[in-house]
């Protein structure tokens, strides 16, 4: 297991180091010269000249990569034009609010999904089953933004239960209990999408499963079926749900700036968003950095959780 | 479709021992299949509505949908002259919508067909070749995969600048490893075959191999792909509008539509409402009919 975790650490580098390349050229690519971008049609001469040299971008391109790189490992992602503050501190404190989002979203469609999973496997061709199959193909096509807004037409709006938008009541607000009427809309939107896959990919490897000599015998020895299915069954197919689940983790992450927008939800997505909006270049950068970074640990977490569950994985 | 269907899925059969009538056997496969699967039929004549509403929305006795009427502004359904009723700026949602289907759908299938493109190259190169170009090929996948999809194309559209075309590009970039993945293993596994290696062993050159044997094997494995992926294109160029970094205003476009209908959601739900349920139906029929077309070119899935 320590080997194992030893190469999956080792194959981390050299990912982060394409993450930061890639980062880094989302200021590159841009086809005029960035500076002259960001200020705007208005910028005299002399402001353009002073925010190249501010930003170095009039240095060669690897010694301005080095330069930055330097600069990011000692967590001075530079400073937002727009805000006139630190980038670091302002994303950090968004991104908390993204991980709650995307957190609780990975939660439902997790549990959620399992469950619907297991159900509709146990119980073959019911209503649950067809309904759960026609879920997936609407879950699959449906704009996860187009759901938050029904969402919130229905739920806000007409009954009037949940909150509209933002993550606390602007007056009063800031308890838990505020935070999770908040967190339900955003949470569900954004699961959505997600528990539809891992609930048809949780059905088929137990349907698999359940066909199996071990469970016949398991069934044969007069085991409750409900036993069989949890304990003998539900374990054994678990291995591929944790994969795509893991997946899935990223895609929330990702995902959550279209619902953070559709809720107004202050995460780091909106802030990412409304820093393209401002040309903001150094913010858009460490927000785009701070989600990345996010995945990769995921990612990371999803393979060792495997190499737990699955000891056949480690010994590759 | 139904023209493609029989060639590629004769070719989609190498297995077959006894050379068949291919086209024949076919159509009777897609005859039967269709009675079996209402879905995808619905599908298909939806998509075939969609697009040629799209395509003829010049000929239309439609509205102009970018005329401004702001006394006739956030109209309900079914007012007199505007069936669909009117958006915030007094424009007709009907002549939206049916000019908003031309941009979305031609968005899905251009950037679906820029990743096919560009995946495809890759994939041959690094499948038939090797070499550097696998190597390339195989780190950059990892990077790209190192990101979440949309936050890749959020971050090229950030340094091209917010726009329908920079949006596309973006989208068209990210999604190519997934094509050239894909054929980059068919290759892998079609460059052993018995019958490329008898094309060698005759004196065949690499390119003509490439372009007369293993091309043609490629087809129907590509084309299930594309079609399932056309529909994940819409939704992500409606994401990326919806966002504000796509279509800008006043073009008519189904996620920007949505994007600055959310102000108005609360005095009038449809103008929020209808694109999203447009970006849907469409979608739904692509999947639809994407499905289909894997269980009938591909044997392996058929039963399932």
């Amino acid at each position: 297991m320590a080997l194992f975790l030893l190469r999956r650490l080792l194959l981390v580098g050299p990912v982060l180091l394409g993450v930061s390349l890639v980062v880094f050229a989302v200021l590159h690519i841009s086809p005029g010269d960035p500076a002259e971008i960001m200020l705007g049609p208005q910028a005299t001469h002399e402001d353009i000249t002073r925010l190249r040299t501010e930003l170095g971008l009039d240095e060669p391109l690897p010694v301005q990569y080095a330069r930055w790189m330097g600069r990011v490992l000692q967590g001075d992602l530079g400073r937002s034009l727009w805000m006139k503050r630190p980038v670091l501190g302002e994303v950090l404190r968004r991104f908390q609010a993204t991980v709650v989002l995307a957190a609780s979203a990975l939660l439902l469609s997790t549990l959620g999904g399992i469950a619907l999973g297991v159900l509709s496997a146990a119980r073959r061709n019911s209503l649950l089953d067809r309904l759960s199959a026609l879920a997936s193909l609407f879950g699959a096509s449906m704009p996860s933004f187009w759901l938050g807004i029904v969402l919130m037409v229905i739920f806000a709006l007409w009954l009037g239960w949940l909150p509209a938008s933002g993550m606390f009541a602007p007056y009063g607000g800031g308890g838990v209990g505020d935070l999770l009427s908040h967190l339900v809309l955003p949470t569900v939107t954004l699961a959505a999408a997600s528990l539809t896959i891992i609930a048809r990919l949780t059905r088929s490897t137990m349907l698999d499963v359940l066909g199996q000599d071990f469970v016949r015998t398991a069934r044969a020895k007069g085991v409750r079926e409900s036993f069989v299915v949890v304990r003998h069954a539900l374990r054994n197919a678990l291995i591929p749900t944790v994969t795509v689940v893991g997946v899935q983790a990223g895609y929330l992450l990702g995902g959550a700036v279209l619902t953070e927008t559709v809720f107004a939800w202050p995460g780091v997505g909106t802030l990412m968003v409304q820093g393209i909006l401002a040309r903001d270049f150094p913010l858009v950068q460490g927000c785009v950095l701070v989600i990345a970074l996010g995945f990769v640990l995921v990612n990371l977490t999803v393979d060792v959780l495997y190499a737990t569950l699955d000891p056949r994985i480690r010994r590759e | 479709m139904s023209d493609t269907a029989p060639a590629a899925s004769g070719l989609a059969a190498p297995r077959a021992p006894v050379a068949i009538d291919g086209a024949a056997r076919s159509r009777s496969v897609l005859r039967r299949y269709a009675g079996r699967n209402r879905l995808a039929v619905l599908g298909a004549g939806l998509l075939l509505a969609a697009t040629l509403l799209a395509a003829l929305a010049p000929w239309l006795p439609l509205a102009d949908p970018d005329t401004v009427a702001t006394a006739r502004r956030l109209q309900p359904p079914l007012t007199p002259g505007h069936p669909l009723g009117t958006d915030e700026f007094g424009r007709d949602m009907l002549a939206r919508l049916v000019w908003g289907a031309r941009v979305s759908l031609l968005a899905g299938v251009a950037t679906a067909a820029g990743s096919l493109l560009i995946g495809l190259v890759f994939g041959v190169l690094a499948g038939y070749r090797g070499g550097w170009a696998e190597t390339i090929l195989m780190r950059l996948t990892d990077v790209m995969m190192a990101f979440p999809y949309i936050l890749l194309a959020i971050a090229i559209v950030a340094g091209l600048g917010p726009g329908l075309r920079n949006a596309m590009v973006a989208i068209a970039i990210v999604g190519f490893p997934l094509y050239a993945r894909l054929v980059r293993g068919l290759v892998l596994s079609l460059r052993e075959r018995e019958f490329v290696e008898a094309a060698r062993a005759l004196g065949g050159r690499d390119r003509r191999i490439l372009v007369r044997h293993l091309l043609p094997h490629l087809i129907s494995p590509v084309v299930v792909a594309f079609s399932l992926d056309v529909g994940a294109k819409i939704l992500a160029t409606a994401g990326l509008s919806f966002l504000g970094l796509g279509t800008q205003p006043p073009t008519a476009d189904w996620g920007s539509m949505l994007a600055t209908a959310r102000q108005f959601v609360v005095l009038r739900p449809h103008v929020a409402l209808l694109p999203g349920l447009a970006i849907f139906v469409v979608v739904l029929a692509l999947n639809l009919v994407g499905d289909a077309l894997r269980d009938l070119l591909d044997p392996r899935t058929r039963q399932s």
